[in-house]
């Protein structure tokens, strides 16, 4: 009796939290039919604010995964870092995620703006940081930092460093020993944790929307889009590329799942 | 080539260059707003934070939050408890489910609880019925806030029922106990520390939450206008050293949470 009572609960606050408002854009995005939600996804500002979008994530990406790895590594293992410094910087990193992301854009415009000094020097330069895509790229970064680091340092942590020993004491270079002791054991943290910050690149809106200005045909990103749509009434065209990015945090949510289950068969 | 790797400048350069990394993506932006908020002197500092409209979106923020963490902590103890206890069909589905909210972008939850909950849908007009509107006003703030942060106390509580000892509470029942005295002495002490920090993180982040909430509060100053909207209009408005303030107060609110819910886990896994 009480099992039915909790089960039926949870049952219907997950619908009514979870999936209903998925429904329901999917159901908006089609209010004016199949023509419509095409109409809304392929207009030209809407192909130009996904493009921005991929850019910003292909780029924060890549950068973010190569440093996250290399961090967790020297975090873990470095014996070149004191262990005070290497505790510090370790609560260091999880300072993105206690920011709100419109103060992390506002750090930004405030260091690199065009009334800053270094932005003055950079803009005379003819590098713009704050409303271009530099700027925008470098908020990506700032926000989605500590996603990787979060999902490798645990998984290091736990391995232990005596395979990576002995194969340094037979005389395998460093290099090879990542490659071939330290990555098999952290590949599938990788992909976790490079996944999620995928989907935190394509989802992020405040950080973004404050250094990008919002410029049409410029900096504007889809999630920008559907923000500006909405703030001009525009509800089916907002709806059709909000379903986009849904469909794509799904997949992605998808996709972590069975690198979750992958992670821990190994 | 293989020398050329392995040699010390290689390994010196990766370092610095990582370090570098860190420090001036994290570190030196993070000072810098310090900085800013205090560039006009002490005096700017404080009139920009005591600033009347400044104030009742600082404390209009904590009050929602807290709300919305409430709110959290009673549905994810719950969800929690089911999801590890019992075996139903669906079970796996609604586990994976729960991540929706951090795999989601903020602008569309945002919009989607204005599809929702709009006055000329359903649940609106049903609300207008009754004498209140949902949207644009604070329960629109507060939904916004429970769905963002839905996933916290879950997660944090999940792995804690999974550790504990099957035999504690069988003792407790073989000693005549009740379900409900059982539940209260030795299940949910068992679950407090997750609920403690997940309920922190859920609210750390509901005040810092800007995307799911500017498309429905209607940021009507001193009325809907949450802390993080509020930031955004001065910078729009072109006062840095306003935003800067109240992201300060924001802030050291936000690290000094995260710094216990860290002190909390470190001690527990420590001891």
């Amino acid at each position: 009796m009480m099992r039915r009572l909790w089960i039926g609960l949870t049952v219907l606050v997950f619908g009514l939290l979870l999936v209903i408002p998925v429904i329901r854009i999917a159901q908006g995005a089609f209010d004016a039919g199949w023509s419509g939600f095409w109409r809304g996804l392929t207009r030209p500002e809407a192909l130009h604010a996904l493009l921005m979008t991929g850019i910003i994530a292909v780029v924060a990406t890549v950068v973010n995964a190569f440093f996250g790895v290399m961090l967790s590594l020297y975090l873990v293992r470095a014996t070149w870092l004191g262990r005070r410094l290497k505790r510090l910087m370790n609560s260091l990193v999880d300072l993105p995620f206690a920011v709100s992301p419109v103060i992390g854009g506002l750090m930004i415009v405030l260091l690199l703006g065009p009334d800053t000094a270094l932005g003055g020097l950079l803009g005379r330069a003819g590098i713009d940081i704050v409303y271009a895509l530099p700027g925008m790229v470098i908020a990506t970064l700032f926000v989605t930092f500590p996603l990787v680091v979060r999902e490798v340092m645990p998984v290091l942590q736990e391995i232990g460093s005596q395979q990576e020993e002995a194969a340094h004491m037979m005389g395998a270079y460093a290099w090879t020993t990542f490659w071939r002791v330290t990555w098999p054991s952290i590949r599938w943290s990788v992909v976790y944790g490079v996944v999620l910050t995928v989907a935190r690149c394509l989802g992020e809106f405040g950080a973004v929307l404050v250094v990008s200005g919002n410029i049409l045909f410029k900096t504007q990103t889809a999630t920008t889009l559907v923000y500006q749509d909405v703030e001009n009434f525009n509800l089916t065209a907002a709806n059709a590329v909000a379903l986009a990015l849904a469909a794509g945090s799904v997949l992605l949510l998808l996709f972590m799942e069975w690198a979750k289950s992958r992670k821990e068969v190994h | 080539m293989t020398n050329m790797l392995q040699s010390r400048w290689w390994s010196w350069g990766f370092r610095s260059a990582v370090l570098i990394y860190f420090v001036l993506l994290i570190v030196f932006p993070i000072l810098g707003i310090y900085g800013q908020s205090l560039s006009g002197g002490w005096h700017a500092f404080t009139d920009n934070v005591t600033e009347a409209l400044a104030w009742k979106a600082v404390l209009l923020t904590v009050k929602l939050a807290l709300i919305s963490t409430a709110i959290n902590a009673a549905i994810g103890t719950m969800a929690a408890w089911v999801l590890i206890r019992y075996r139903f069909p669906g079970r796996r589905l609604l586990n994976s489910l729960v991540d929706l909210p951090f795999a989601l972008p903020t602008a569309v939850v945002g919009l989607m609880i204005l599809l929702l909950l709009g006055p000329r849908s359903p649940v609106g007009q049903g609300a207008e019925a009754l004498g209140f509107t949902i949207l644009f006003h604070e329960p629109a703030i507060v939904i916004a806030m429970v769905f963002v942060t839905f996933p916290f106390v879950i997660r944090a509580v999940q792995p804690l029922l999974e550790e504990l000892d099957a035999s504690e509470e069988e003792a407790a029942y073989t000693m005549g106990a009740s379900p409900a005295r059982t539940f209260f002495r030795v299940i949910l002490p068992c679950m407090t520390p997750g609920i403690a920090s997940g309920a922190m993180l859920a609210f750390s982040r509901a005040l810092a939450e800007f995307g799911a909430v500017v498309l429905v509060a209607g940021n009507i100053p001193g009325k809907t206008l949450i802390a993080s909207v509020y930031i955004f209009g001065e910078i729009e408005s072109d006062n840095p050293a306003g935003a800067a303030a109240v992201s300060v107060l924001l802030l050291t609110l936000s690290f000094a949470i995260l710094w216990i819910v860290h002190f909390v886990q470190t001690r527990r896994t420590g001891r």
